[in-house]
């Protein structure tokens, strides 16, 4: 299966979109002939405003669809992208298939884990990272690399990734050390 | 040889633009085409020989003579942009590079069939892809080339850009369409086929990125010109993703019936630092591998890879260089396939899990003297008898690195370690890796 079943709890936060998903929401649904096809496109607006999925933002998509919350629960649980718990600040998502292996992608898994002493699956304590190893994410050309803050970081070495994670930590913006 | 029909626009400035890709000739086809009737501009994708290049390689006129004529039911277009077949990276390029190029393809084809509606399956992590896309498509609503009564054709088309989540199983057809309706991505069985049930009940046409890009060109030069190039079987050219252990892995286009390695060595410059060749995967991680030297002995087109029992796939290139370790390369490739199956069927559940799980113990030299017969003998029952082909895909490459390899998992467990001299290109001893 795609990914582990995780046991879902209530937040205790109450979930509604803001205006400006409500206004997404609404033109999102004369695009289907179905409701049941927008549980996807609704759940990324959820999951871009708070950054994760609670239960009561999957239950809040199920009934402006008029699903059944299983229904929205399956779709979550089914597919990687959809995240449950909050991540770090930087979402690190590396590549470890066949080119990004080639290229030495577990040099880069080391790297992370001795910097910021995270394994995959984790997140520092700082909530400054969280760390995943994907499959290929059709960028093998420029392997090894990552995606990190809804972009790709290719051609990774050592030293490429160990500034950018630098960045990172020290607040500053990743996008100036990408370079080789 | 290369040949530039996909790839023609990637250099220059501005293509992604509506003005940049019409100062280039882009949209030229279109008044040409609203002067053809519809099953003229199938004959005319027949002629051409296109097949899809989204892995199956089907014939895209064929599949298109497939949707029903006479019914009361929409039509559906559904364009495959979930690349996640791993070692493909040529779609990627295409949408962030020629956006517009797909619009115009999709315009064609619903032409063609009579549809009204497209919806461009896009893999949820293709940001800055999505980017381009959707600022296109905006576009090309603004210019009045989408939306109702495209330049007072009388032809209505509308796209919709639906973003994926994280599950390469939806690149299958089926799996797409039950994606695309909201639900688990699992494929379903065929028949019905997609041309007659598809998405939302109705009929659909499922082509890949590539093969709609390749459209516009074929309109304009004609089906016959497109024949013209390639082979027998597999006509005009296609857009090879090249990674691995070469010097300038990339996108190359070529047009079919060059020789493999040749093609390799002319693009990319040949192994990465003077290294030896090991093997090359030809279509994708789903493909049988070759060894080096049916690499430098077969031709780059569907019949002739066809006929050493791998295939063109989606293009996806892999070169492996002497250093690569086998056993560790087939455990990457069995992981994957054991990490996306949808678990529907038995035979690719279990067998992708136990041949992962075998390769694993054997890789962390606790493999038993039986165990690659035992793989061997898996893979068999893998073939032929699930809903879609992953399980295939999982038992055709094991089959295939083992008998072509066999000597390096035999050192596995004879040792009970890895060879001293199995260094994986980053340069780590595989022993000293946890698991
Ligand atoms: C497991 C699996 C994954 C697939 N992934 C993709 C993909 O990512 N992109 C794609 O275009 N086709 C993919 N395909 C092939 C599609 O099922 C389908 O054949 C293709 O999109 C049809 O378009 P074409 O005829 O233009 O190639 C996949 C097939 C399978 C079985
Ligand atoms: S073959 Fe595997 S991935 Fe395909 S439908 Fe069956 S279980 Fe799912
Ligand atoms: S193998 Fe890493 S991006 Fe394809």
């Amino acid at each position: 299966m795609a990914h582990v079943s995780q046991t879902l709890a209530k937040s205790g936060k109450p979930f509604a979109y803001s205006p400006e998903n409500e206004q997404k929401f609404k033109e999102l649904l004369p695009k289907y002939p179905t409701t049941r096809a927008v549980i996807l496109p609704a759940l990324w607006l959820a999951q871009e405003q708070d950054g994760y999925l609670t239960v009561e933002a999957m239950e809040y998509v199920a009934k402006r669809l008029e699903q059944p919350a299983v229904a929205v629960f399956a779709v979550v649980e089914f597919y990687t992208m959809f995240k449950t718990e909050p991540t770090g600040k930087h979402h690190i998502q590396l590549c470890r298939t066949l080119s990004c292996w080639m290229r030495g992608y577990e040099d880069m898994q080391k790297l992370i884990e001795r910097k910021i002493g995270i394994g995959p699956g984790e997140k520092s304590a700082d909530g400054v990272f969280s760390f995943e190893l994907v499959e290929c994410l059709g960028s093998c050309g420029t392997a090894p690399m990552m995606r990190m803050d809804n972009r790709y970081w290719e051609n990774l070495t050592v030293d490429k990734l160990s500034r950018i994670l630098d960045a990172c930590k020290q607040g500053r913006d990743p996008a100036s050390e990408d370079t080789q | 040889m290369t040949q530039n029909i996909i790839s023609a626009r990637f250099g220059e400035k501005n293509a992604h633009t509506l003005d940049g890709y019409q100062k280039l000739g882009g949209y030229g086809t279109l008044k040409k085409l609203f002067g053809m009737k519809p099953d003229d501009v199938i004959e005319e994708v027949k002629r051409s020989g296109l097949r899809g290049r989204g892995g199956a390689g089907f014939p895209t006129g064929m599949k298109w003579s497939f949707i029903p004529k006479n019914t009361d039911k929409p039509k559906y277009l559904c364009v495959n942009a979930d690349e996640g077949e791993p070692g493909t990276f040529k779609d990627r390029l295409i949408l962030e590079l020629d956006p517009h190029a797909i619009i115009e393809g999709i315009i064609i084809c619903c032409y063609a069939v009579g549809i009204k509606t497209a919806y461009i399956y896009i893999r949820g992590e293709y940001d800055a892809p999505f980017a381009r896309l959707d600022a296109a498509v905006k576009e090309a609503y603004k210019a009045g080339l989408l939306g109702k009564n495209i330049h007072g054709s009388g032809t209505d088309v509308d796209v919709v850009i639906h973003r994926g989540a994280g599950a390469y199983i939806c690149g299958d057809e089926t799996g797409l369409i039950e994606s695309l309706e909201g639900k688990k991505g699992q494929p379903r069985p065929k028949p019905p086929f997609p041309a007659v049930i598809g998405v939302f009940d109705c009929p659909t046409v499922v082509n890949n990125v590539e093969t709609i890009s390749a459209l516009p060109w074929i309109m304009s030069n004609g089906g016959t010109a497109y024949a013209a190039i390639g082979t027998e079987k597999s006509k005009g050219t296609m857009l090879f993703s090249i990674s691995g252990m070469v010097e300038r892995p990339g996108v190359y286009e070529g047009a079919f019936g060059v020789n493999l390695w040749k093609f390799i060595e002319d693009s990319t410059g040949g192994v990465k630092d003077g290294k030896k060749l090991k093997a090359v995967i030809p279509g994708g991680s789903s493909s049988a591998i070759l060894t080096a030297d049916e690499a430098r002995n077969v031709n780059l087109d569907y019949e002739s890879i066809a006929a050493t029992g791998a295939m063109v796939g989606s293009g996806a290139i892999m070169v492996f260089d002497e250093d690569t370790d086998m056993v560790k390369a087939l455990e990457v490739v069995l992981r994957f396939y054991a990490h996306e199956s949808c678990g529907q069927c038995p035979p690719c559940r279990e067998g992708t899990y136990w041949l992962y799980e075998i390769v694993n113990r054997i890789l962390k030299g606790k493999g038993r003297p039986e165990d690659i017969d035992l793989m061997l003998s898996i893979c068999p029952d893998m073939l032929g008898r699930t809903i879609c082909v992953l399980a295939d895909s999982a038992a055709i490459p094991a089959a295939s690195y083992i008998k072509k390899f066999r000597p390096e998992f035999e050192a596995y467990i004879n040792k009970g370690n890895p060879p001293e001299r199995m260094l994986h290109p980053g340069g780590i001893n595989l022993e000293a890796r946890a698991l």
